[in-house]
């Protein structure tokens, strides 16, 4: 594909160290494939990459509508990037809508490529802008620059004599855009080419004429005049070598079951109801056959749940995956996965509540469920994501933890993680941590009785599984006798048990690592301490405080049941602790609990990640604070 | 199997090496204390060795039912227990699973599961208490109920019409369903006998009489004499006579008539024959329960087999799938890593 390296014009190539790029259209314009293929590209180019879907629930929601825009945001850099950046640098808007509704979030002096044909009379009107007003007419832009693109009409030129239907055709004006960012960031162009031809390999015209259209795009920005000021960029690639995937948070998640399961020598069971937006880890599942996965598809959240508890007793690596809402609906069975001491892992991918809430948006607010959301005393291990990348780790120590102390284990992520990728150094097998799973031995008849509630020194009993001879045994939901498992109603035994569950819990915390500061001085004066998905804009935030000379550190707590052993220790090295939590203050609750300190929360409830600068301005604050 | 394999000499055992050290601890009189009995005579007809057998229930009365068997059982929140033994069968086909159950239990907080269960399949044999009430939580009415029965949550009757477990079972697409009765022990011997041979989830509904809360409930089908006159027991390939061999079930379209062999010049020949793979046949005999056996004319309640059916189970068809995915080999831990889009950089 020399001729695509051809470039007629001397344009002038500026270099920069990041960019980010927002793809804004209609939910039918299919901006999460283009921003998608765009990603791979830059992600296989050895670029820092950090991505962010942004969608709508509805499948279509009303054409043209503010409802109905889906956007695409990825951040890439020749040095790490953990945000998809608190504000893009260019924005892609395919229609009005998309302008109207992302423009706040648009640098000033930022670049827009506005598809002209979305801002016709119609589009305009149902984007809520008044009659007769045309924001790429009336100079209200002039803060940015501009440029807007006949994408449609340019597409459907390069694309008239494909043979194509009109509609089909129209369909490829994303391709155009893809072309023309391309060229706009110097990026090869046969990673592209080579994914339409396989995605279409069914269907060449179709695949030739998506190729003819990232073309067309790409040499409408070497022909045009329209970016003979502006130029193009280049962001190095700084990767070191290797070999790379990259990966969404629910891919991770997925794959890390699966490893999980080879690296115990255990089978692999998913019951899984679908649920937005957990379902991809399901639907990555089921297409593990190969690995020997079973997925199950349940009628409803229980029996996901309840199924995989019977997997778990059958001796399988069981686990579950759902969002709050579904997690509601498994607290009884959680309780009897606690009651059992039966290992079980348990992904919540959290998204914005209560009830139906906001489905495609993240929140961090069901910390207090996955804490406390159960009846009766029936504490299990609570632990948190930070990227998508670490899904694959955390739900990974989700099934060490649960397998090797037989509990059920919550792995908390949410819908950002859950839909953001990154690209992944490839993980060799031998890397990951052992997993043991602890079975018990079959019984001969003259062997001492079989006891299945004795413990080891960790208080964990061993794994019995049916088919072992001579450890036929009968246990359930009701509370059983200390050692026999025989159901007992005795008050002092009840008490007992409560205690030997919450003692097994409290003990997995001698196995974990000692919490450690991320960033930053291991005294001073203020500490941020964060929890999931907020990782990126914190580092982010904190590092660029660090660079103003502030005396801020940052740690991410990973596990927040049991917590780590040294982190009240931690916590009593800073004059003040920063809270930041996508809910209305849930982690400083538990820590005030636990240590009796007064942290200062930084809430934000709206249904999309923090990013840096309003973290940095909450640092900011506090430090002149602490100053005056 | 190759020429060396030697199929392992289970020792003999009998109905008491199943039972567990565990009392029962059901009412006297209780209808489940039999079923319980009749379970422990049949598993050992079954050569399954007792580690390779696992009982699961639900919550109720009837779901205390693993905690008396020698076998492997888990007893598990309410209504799930068809899921847990679902995933328990998928994930260990080699299990011979069984689930004890009743009529709150399976119909009413777990029947989403229990229509799920029958249309996937899994091969299961689960047993179902209908004793047609709440009897652990002390005498309210159940889905199965009979209206204007007047329990503590229905002082002036049951106004909710109650479910047609066999109708229900067949229209949900199970591949066996049989009734059977606590107190004809024989019977119920032989019909948990087919159930364990039938591959693929196997329902018996056995009706269960609670001596505290709906005492007599079954009554009509219980004396000699109203044995003899309200209930047809079906045979395959047989007639479907009653009464002592007086009456029987004449076919009129889909309409079953009951008449007088001696009076009306029908021979047993001209009769119903039962023909427990034909599910339109099934579905007409799962009505007959519609009927309230108090006219001469009145359709006998049915027991047996209504229908069986043998079509590929859950999770022979999963494991299906599995074996055709790894055809050209088992993924490597490494290709499981790597993935299929990976990409070099230099």
């Amino acid at each position: 594909m020399t001729d695509t390296k051809l470039t007629t014009k001397q344009v002038n190539v500026t270099s920069k160290t990041s960019v980010s790029v927002l793809f804004a259209g209609d939910s039918g314009d299919g901006m999460q494939l283009t921003g998608t293929q765009f990603a791979n590209t830059v992600a296989t180019h050895g670029t820092e990459l950090n991505t962010f879907p942004n969608f709508p629930s509805e499948i279509r929601a009303p054409a043209g509508t503010i409802a109905g825009v889906s956007g695409f945001q990825l951040q890439f850099s020749s040095k790490p990037v953990y945000t998809p950046g608190a504000r893009f640098d260019v924005m892609v808007a395919m229609n009005s809508a998309a302008l109207k509704a992302n423009l706040k979030d648009l640098h000033r002096g930022g670049i827009i490529i506005a598809g002209t044909e979305g801002f016709d009379e119609k589009n305009l009107k149902l984007a809520g802008y008044p009659p007769g007003v045309n924001p790429l007419e009336d100079g209200s832009l002039s803060n940015y620059i501009l440029f807007p693109v006949p994408i449609l009409q340019l597409t459907r030129e390069a694309l008239k004599e494909s043979g194509l239907s009109s509609k089909e055709i129209d369909r490829c004006k994303n391709m155009f855009v893809l072309g023309l960012l391309y060229w706009l960031y110097t990026l090869p162009l046969e990673g592209t080419f080579e994914t339409l031809r396989a995605k279409f390999q069914k269907n060449v015209h179709m695949a030739e004429a998506n190729i003819r259209a990232v073309k067309a795009g790409y040499f409408f920005g070497d022909e045009t005049e329209l970016f003979a000021n502006l130029g193009r960029f280049d962001i190095a690639p700084q990767k070191q070598h290797g070999t790379y995937r990259r990966v969404t948070g629910n891919e991770a998640c997925a794959i890390a079951l699966t490893a999980a399961s080879k690296k115990a020598g255990l089978k692999l069971f998913l019951g899984s109801y679908p649920i937005t937006p957990a379902t991809e880890i399901l639907q990555t599942l089921a297409k593990k056959k190969k690995y020997g996965v079973k997925t199950f598809q349940a009628e409803d959240e229980i029996a996901g749940i309840v199924s995989s508890i019977g997997a778990a007793y059958g001796g399988a690596l069981a686990a579950t995956n759902t969002s709050g809402p579904g997690l509601a609906l498994k607290t009884e069975a959680l309780g009897l996965a606690v009651i059992l001491e039966l290992p079980l892992v348990v992904i919540n991918v959290q998204r914005g509540g209560p009830s139906t809430g906001l489905p495609t948006k993240p929140e961090q607010s069901d910390l207090f469920m996955a804490m406390y959301g159960r009846h009766g005393e029936a504490p299990l291990p609570v632990i948190a994501a930070c990227s998508p990348v670490d899904c694959f780790y955390c739900t990974y120590e989700a099934a060490r933890i649960a397998v090797e102390h037989m509990t059920p284990v919550i792995c908390l992520t949410d819908g950002y993680l859950a839909l953001s990728s990154e690209p992944w150094k490839v993980e060799s097998p031998d890397n990951l941590p052992d997993i043991t799973p602890h079975f018990h031995a079959p019984r001969q008849p003259e062997d001492p009785p079989y006891l299945p509630y004795k413990r080891d020194d960790r208080q964990v009993r061993a794994w019995a599984i049916p088919g072992t001879k001579g450890l036929e045994h009968r246990i359930g939901g009701l509370e059983k006798q200390n050692e026999t498992g025989n159901v007992s109603h005795d008050p002092e035994n009840h008490e007992l048990m409560t205690k030997l569950r919450a003692q097994k819990i409290n003990q997995i915390a001698d196995t974990l690592p000692l919490q450690t500061i991320d960033n930053g001085p291991t005294k001073g004066d203020l500490l941020v301490l964060g929890w999931g998905s907020s990782y990126g804009a914190i580092k982010t935030a904190v590092e660029q405080a660090i660079e103003k000379g502030y005396s801020v550190a940052h740690a991410h707590l990973r596990y927040i049941h049991p917590f780590p052993k040294n982190l009240g220790e931690i916590l009593s090295n800073y004059k003040k602790i920063l809270i930041p939590e996508l809910n209305n203050g849930q982690l400083i609750h538990i820590i005030r609990d636990t240590f009796l300190i007064a942290p200062e929360g930084f809430t934000k409830i709206q249904g999309v990640p923090f990013n840096e600068m309003e973290i940095l301005i909450k640092i900011t604050d506090i430090i002149k604070e602490l100053q005056s | 199997m190759t020429e060396n394999t030697t199929i392992p000499v289970l020792p003999v055992l009998i109905a008491k090496d199943f039972a567990s050290d565990q009392e029962p601890k059901w009412c006297p009189g209780c209808g489940d204390h039999a079923v319980l009995q009749q379970i422990k005579n049949v598993l050992p007809e079954l050569g399954i060795a007792p580690e390779n057998i696992v009982f699961v229930s639900g919550i109720g009365c009837s779901s205390r039912l693993p905690y008396y068997l020698a076998t492997y059982g888990v007893h598990g929140i309410h209504g799930r227990a068809l899921p847990m033994a679902t995933g328990l069968k998928v994930s260990r086909p080699d299990l011979s699973v069984w689930v004890g159950t009743g009529d709150g239990d399976a119909l009413s907080i777990g029947g989403n599961h229990f229509i799920h269960t029958l249309r996937r399949n899994p091969d299961l044999n689960v047993v179902l208490f209908n004793n047609e009430i709440y009897g652990l939580t002390k005498g309210q009415y159940s889905p199965t109920s009979k209206i204007g029965l007047r329990t503590v949550t229905s002082p002036s009757g049951v106004i909710d019409q109650p479910f047609n477990t066999a109708a229900l079972t067949i229209g949900s697409g199970g591949s066996f369903f049989a009734r059977a009765f606590d107190r004809d022990g024989k019977f119920l011997r032989s019909i948990l006998k087919r159930a364990a041979l039938h591959k693929g989830t196997s329902l018996v509904e056995i009706y269960q009489n609670c001596p505290i809360f709906n005492n007599g409930a079954f009554e009509a089908f219980a004396t000699a004499d109203n044995k003899a006159n309200n209930t047809v027991y079906l045979e395959q390939s047989k007639p479907l006579v009653f009464a002592k061999g007086k009456r029987g079930i004449w076919l009129d379209g889909f309409q079953p008539i009951v008449v007088d062999l001696d009076k009306e010049g029908i021979s047993s020949s001209d009769l119903w024959i039962h023909d427990e793979t034909d599910i339109n046949k099934a579905s007409i005999l799962a009505h007959f329960a519609d009927d309230h056996a108090d006219s001469e004319e009145s359709l006998p309640r049915p027991f047996g087999v209504f229908y069986a059916k043998e079509r590929i189970t859950y999770e022979d068809a999963l494991t299906a799938q599995i074996d055709d995915a790894q055809k050209n080999g088992i993924g490597t831990f490494e290709e499981l890593l790597k993935g299929d889009q990976s990409y070099v950089i230099k």
